[in-house]
């Protein structure tokens, strides 16, 4: 028999489980609704009444560049920042002696909680100037690899810039959950290895990666979420542009969906904010395609890991 | 468990962060001491009531100001402005949303025809209430001035002209040690006023150079923007050989531009700005009271500085209730005096109109009555 705690604690709990899925569905019939009048407008209507509309495309075709120039952006920011997250964590869990690893810990959690704005100023003010050599010399050394042709543009308000500060933002976040997977990697395993006369890097990578590897993938599309919805920071540091493209060290190239939202919104008439809206909804579907795609990657390797 | 838990967490941060990025609502002008329009003169009104307004977002600050110094005097009545932007200050003006409307281009015809039915058997008008002068900003060291000819003007920003040292600038430039660098041009990546009115000006003294035409959003891809006169000062600053296109009022330390008018080179300023407007005509096919000014951006006027934008409140003829019109009429009032347009020029930055032009404004603004 539960008491009255007991059940008054079962609901509690149900109904905040619930409210998640409520809160999921409104935003999704919200964006629906909204988004309606710009999907459902014949074709030139859009680019007749709003002004910022490429001429002579359709909705889709609007919306497309965006989706590429949002996944480019926080893919190379993924790219960035998984080695380096990875590393701090491994550090942090098996390297580093005790009383370090609990500061270093301490402080990238602090990371964490730098608003995105402070981040975008910081990009745009401080490391944007920085950056031109350095995007200087990969354009000068490795421009024929198609990504790094140059000439490097000046300032460098370009999509590396815009990723490297992506990854800054999504470190912490990264870090944080796999190093809690790597401290939960089973003793035993670790002190067999050990024994067996591995190498502590043999023993990590036999014994606390491949445990750890639904944790990192879990990790990693945190990450990733949050990179794709950036907003303020890639406002601030991109020129935009809406082509498919990969140069990564010219301006006017990309733009995400969600700096363009922030970026026409203020002055958009009606049919213009269902045209934003709608870009939303497709972030918001790639969003949960990742997560369910993490999902799935996670659930077939269920039977590594004993955190679950 | 703990991992899919951490994975809803993600979902719905990520449906806060989309909330967010919808939310965010740029103004591109920091909001000047609305402060130094407190008066001391006249004792309170007895006007009262909401005064409802909403439209561009770059007269946010001037509307501050004005706000401040009428409630100083009128202290029973309520100034909402709401930025929205131009277009949506014509539109819901126009849809009898709000009182006025605040906005970077005058009504064209068509919403002139549409004003008919809002404004009860009156119409809207147009009245200029300041303008901004343009400056042509650059980042180039060791250059603070330079001369530059809207044909050339024009070929830099359609990134025809590449690089500092080309023949077309230094033919207009001597004595000037140009440098071997590329030119990077930078202009607003949101819709605005400011753009539309550069794209005007080129459009119109450097048809050959410039084939586009005048419009809020900039025609040419592929270069450097940035969102906001700020954002594009900064992007200025942060290069090297960089070159745009901004509101005189932000230009700062940066180098500025003496454009060609009619055979003599003028920078920007002020003065310059409101001889331009006072030699411009009037949009034609309008009624006497509606002030929308076509600026001629090929003017030969001595010391005239014909890029600049002007910024109109837009207000019906006639309301149907008295009350509407007694405000309107009192607030507009107290923006185009000396003492409104001393209260804009500190907190924006922007140009007043002219003692003339004032003069014609406030006679419109006397016209503004309530339906019988």
């Amino acid at each position: 028999m539960e008491g009255f705690a007991g059940r008054a604690f079962r609901w509690t709990a149900t109904g905040a489980g619930a409210l998640i899925l409520a809160v999921l569905a409104a935003v999704a019939v919200f964006l629906i609704i909204r988004a309606w009048p710009a999907m459902s407008a014949r074709s030139g209507e859009l680019s007749e009444k709003i002004n910022w509309f490429p001429e002579g495309q359709s909705l889709l075709q609007f919306i497309g560049p965006l989706v590429w120039g949002t996944l480019l952006a926080a893919a190379i920011a993924l790219i960035i920042s998984m080695p380096l997250s990875v590393g701090i964590a491994l550090f942090i869990s098996h390297y580093a002696p005790r009383r370090l690893a609990n500061t270093l810990g301490y402080v990238i959690d602090l990371l964490a909680a730098i608003p995105s704005v402070v981040y975008g100023l910081w990009g745009g003010l401080w490391l944007i100037p920085k950056l031109q050599p350095a995007w200087a010399w990969l354009a000068d050394n490795f421009g024929w690899f198609p990504p790094f042709a140059g000439p490097a543009s000046d300032p460098p308000r370009v999509i590396l810039s815009v990723s490297l500060v992506l990854a800054v933002m999504i470190l912490p976040i990264i870090t944080a959950v796999c190093r809690e997977v790597f401290l939960q990697a089973p003793v035993l395993h670790e002190e067999a290895a050990l024994a067996l006369g591995a190498t502590r890097w043999e023993m990590v990578r036999m014994a606390v990666l491949p445990f750890g590897r639904p944790g990192i993938i879990s990790a990693a599309m945190l990450g990733l979420g949050r990179a794709l919805g950036e907003t303020m920071a890639v406002l601030m540091i991109l020129s935009p542009g809406a082509l498919y493209s990969l140069a990564l060290l010219k301006v006017g190239q990309q733009q995400t969906i969600a700096a363009n939202i922030a970026l026409q919104f203020p002055e958009a008439d009606p049919l213009g904010v269902s045209t934003l809206i709608a870009t939303g909804l497709a972030l918001f579907v790639i969003t949960l395609v990742v997560n369910m795609a993490a999902r799935a990657i996670v659930a077939r390797r269920k039977d590594f890991s004993g955190a679950n | 468990m703990k991992l899919s838990l951490h994975r809803r967490v993600g979902a719905v941060a990520l449906t806060g962060a989309l909330a967010i990025s919808l939310a965010a609502c740029g103004s591109d002008n920091a909001t000047g001491d609305a402060a130094t329009a407190g008066t001391d003169t006249a004792a309170a009104s007895d006007l009262s009531g909401d005064l409802n307004a909403a439209g561009s977002s770059a007269q946010e600050s001037a509307m501050e100001a004005w706000r401040a110094g009428f409630q100083a005097t009128n202290p029973s009545v309520n100034v909402n402005y709401d930025p929205v932007g131009s277009g949506g200050g014509r539109t819901q003006f126009l849809e009898g949303g709000v009182q006025f409307a605040g906005s970077d281009a005058a009504l064209s015809d068509e919403e002139i025809e549409t004003s008919k039915e809002t404004c009860v058997g009156g119409q809207a008008i147009n009245l200029p209430t300041y303008i901004s002068p343009i400056a042509v900003v650059f980042n180039l060291e060791g250059v603070k001035e330079l001369n530059l000819s809207p044909a050339v003007i024009a070929g830099i920003f359609d990134q025809k002209i590449t690089n500092w040292n080309a023949a077309e600038i230094a033919a207009d430039n001597p004595g000037v040690t140009l440098p071997d660098l590329a030119i990077s041009p930078v202009n607003r990546s949101d819709d605005s006023g400011t753009t539309k009115n550069f794209t005007d000006y080129l459009a119109s003294t450097a048809p050959d150079a410039w084939p586009y035409k005048a419009d809020g959003v900039f025609p040419v891809a592929g270069g450097q923007s940035a969102q906001g006169t700020s954002g594009v000062i900064q992007t200025v600053q942060g290069g090297n050989g960089t070159i745009t296109y901004a509101d005189s009022s932000k230009v700062g330390e940066l180098g500025t531009a003496k454009i060609k008018v009619g055979d003599a080179w003028v920078g920007h300023s002020p003065e310059g700005a409101a001889i331009a407007v006072d030699a411009s005509p009037r949009v034609e096919g309008r009624i006497p009271t509606d002030i929308a000014i076509k600026i001629d951006r090929n003017t030969t006027e001595a010391d005239a500085y014909p890029l600049v934008l002007t910024t109109y409140e837009i207000a019906c003829t006639v309301y149907a209730d008295a009350n509407d019109a007694a405000l309107v009429k009192a607030f507009l009032s107290y923006v185009v005096s000396d003492e409104g347009q001393t209260a804009s020029a500190s907190a924006a930055g922007s140009a007043p109109i002219s003692a003339e032009l004032a003069a014609e404004v406030q006679a419109a603004i006397d016209t503004i009555k309530a339906a019988a």
